[in-house]
């Protein structure tokens, strides 16, 4: 561990939390802790909503799932582009205009808001949850790398900043953790992915004649990484390994539109317009980066040895793939850099994960299951916020460390996009567009959705053993999702009508489609 | 503080008046012909990509240009059709935008 590096990490963190604490002076009141005062403007929150997307498994992730399984591992990149659309034209500029601080503020609208804050919070935490143990894992591997500390200690060290920052800082700090940080990850991205066409001599037509014949620098038979199968094609993975791409697929285009961390972020601009603008703005940037991750995740199978990208078990180092290529192209200078950036993104999307499980589990079920909706003490939301952030970091820390440091990140990822497309999607979908949806409904979308996809989970082959691996999917969306639906919709249809419901929709419509009556900009 | 409710600058509101306008209506209806369309459009688009590398992978291995197969010029052309996408929804909701603000002029 030599200086540089160490410097270069200390002073990331220390800018964060300069951010952090300036932002904690701004803080005042509940709006401006939860929704920054509904104060980004649309470019700012375009490049937050890249932000917190551009995680660890984004980055992390699928650079090493694209090294080691070439085309297939670039099938998390589209998806994850692709999902924008969704939310774009279905999802946005509804949830904003009728909503306040949470997913849960639109289902609330018109169906009974005590069994669904309840249920929409227990989701939004699972999702966050499962998110978060993705970044947990991609931290430790890079602390473990950079610092040589032991993973359990790195994780936990992560956790205990992560918290930092959200129990001072609020929406505000992590929103401009994010902008700072995407602007530096996308730096980093360009200039590995120069990098890498660099020792190609700048020749796309040489890059993919490498990327075709790679033979990780000489150390590895060469193979294919340009052909698709490699990961899930039937010599692979077997007969179930196309219909696990389709499910993975319909997950990751499904997912993003139910991401708590990802919806809550619409909230803090001042109109619909505005997270309109701020999504198109996110998808400019986050599919450049997707493109990119073509040059560095295929770049690293031309360049890089087999034992460089080998834990001291024997595994894949699936997560630490882009670090290392930057130490070998760039040396040591832009392997700190490049570490230093990926540490202050798992940072900031923890922090936006935590922010979003908190200001669920405060807003929907502390004040508004719990106590009817009545704070009884100003900040009192504020404060539960802050205890929750502190329990769900806990539980992570915990999986993670579990898990230990070799489960990639883009896959654990990808489980949480499945979770949340089955659970949240099909009730937010239901409840802008159908009428006759009622209370039970949504109970029966949230609670089987959830159920569903995580029994789903459980009984692949990624589950615990005693549960048999008899589920033949690693990617359970394919089979939950539709369920997710057909409960929402029987649920609905084989209870009673519910009038006040079917009344509160006309009003639920003119809000979601005009903006008359939405939450204002408060601050200034 | 708590309940997402309209702020007290707000006067009370006939929602079921405004929702019956016809030029709300028309606003849904045109939003629906934009929205649906597009997103089937979309949704068929992106799931042809694994639905086709899953089933036909020997189809998505022919070369292209130089060992550039159809399956990496599929997956770059959902990036693009994204992109375009998103282009014309921001062009044709500007126009919504206008709509809306008519609708809701009188009530605010």
């Amino acid at each position: 561990m030599s200086v540089l590096p160490l410097i270069m990490f200390l002073s990331f963190v220390a800018l964060t939390l300069l951010i952090t604490f300036w932002a904690a002076k701004r803080n005042t009141g509940a709006s401006a802790y939860f929704a920054a005062g509904r104060s980004i403007t649309g470019w700012q929150n375009g490049l937050a909503v890249a932000g917190d997307y551009m995680s660890a498994a984004s980055f992390l992730g699928i650079s090493g799932m694209i090294c080691f399984s070439g085309y297939d591992g670039f099938m998390y990149s589209v998806g994850f582009l692709v999902a924008y659309i969704t939310v774009l034209l279905i999802v946005a500029e509804p949830l904003r205009n009728a909503g306040k601080y949470t997913m849960a503020d639109l289902l609330a609208y018109r169906l009974s808001p005590r069994p669904v804050r309840a249920l929409a919070s227990l989701s939004t935490l699972t999702v966050s949850t499962f998110y978060m143990i993705a970044q947990m894992v991609g931290a430790g591997a890079i602390i473990q790398r950079l610092i040589g500390l032991p993973f359990v200690p790195a994780v936990i060290g992560v956790g205990v900043l992560m918290l930092v920052y959200v129990v001072f800082g609020g929406m505000l700090a992590t929103t401009w953790v994010q902008i700072i940080k995407a602007l530096l990850l996308m730096a980093g991205a360009i200039l590995l992915s120069y990098l890498v066409l660099q020792h190609h001599s700048f020749s796309f037509a040489k890059f993919f004649e490498a990327v075709a014949h790679a033979d990780y620098g000489g150390s590895a038979d060469p193979k294919n990484l340009m052909e698709p199968g490699l990961k899930f094609g039937v010599a692979v993975a077997g007969p179930w390994g196309p219909l696990d791409l389709v499910s993975l697929g319909l997950g990751l285009v499904l997912g993003t539109a139910g991401l708590p961390h990802i919806l809550v972020r619409f909230y803090t601009v001042p109109d619909a317009k505005t997270a309109r603008s701020s999504v198109v703005w996110a998808m400019a940037i986050i599919g450049l980066f997707y493109i990119m991750t073509t040059f560095f995740g295929f770049g690293a199978a031309t360049i890089l040895k087999k034992a460089l990208i080998t834990t001291i078990d024997g595994k894949p180092d699936t997560n630490m793939v882009a670090p290392i290529l930057a130490q070998q192209l760039g040396g040591e200078t832009f392997f700190a850099f490049i570490s230093a950036v990926a540490f202050a993104t798992i940072l900031a999307v923890v922090a936006g994960l935590t922010m979003s499980a908190s200001a669920s589990f405060a807003h929907d079920f502390y004040t508004n299951v719990i106590h009817h909706g009545k704070e009884h003490r100003p900040g009192q939301e504020v404060r539960v916020a802050r205890i929750t952030a502190f329990c769900v970091g806990a539980v992570s820390i915990g999986i993670a460390i579990y898990l230990g440091p070799s489960v990639n990140a883009a896959f654990l990822v990808g489980l949480a996009f499945a979770v949340a497309a089955s659970a949240n999607l099909p009730v937010i979908v239901l409840s802008v567009f159908w009428k006759r949806f009622n209370t039970a409904g949504a109970v029966a979308g949230l609670g089987v959705g959830l159920s569903s996809s995580i029994l789903l989970i459980l009984l692949s082959k990624n589950g615990p053993a005693f549960l048999g691996h008899v589920f033949p999917l690693e990617n359970p969306g394919i089979v939950s999702i539709p369920i997710g639906f057909l409960a929402a919709y029987l649920g609905t249809i084989l209870t009673a009508r519910d009038p006040d419901a079917e009344a509160k929709f006309a009003e639920l419509t003119v809000r979601a489609h005009t903006g008359l009556g939405a939450e204002k900009a408060t601050s200034h | 503080m708590s309940a997402p409710n309209p702020s007290e600058k707000t006067p009370v509101v006939n929602w079921a008046e405004i929702e019956a306008k016809p030029a709300f209506r028309q606003l849904l209806a045109r939003k629906a012909r934009f929205i649906i369309p597009a997103t089937i459009f979309f949704l068929i688009y992106y799931l042809a990509l694994p639905v086709l590398v899953g089933y036909y992978p020997e189809l998505m291995k022919k070369k292209v240009w130089g060992e550039v197969n159809v399956a990496y010029v599929f997956a770059l052309s959902q990036f693009f059709m994204a992109w375009i996408m998103a282009f014309i929804y921001v062009r044709v909701a500007a126009q919504w935008d206008k709509v809306a603000a008519e609708v809701i002029h009188d009530h605010h």
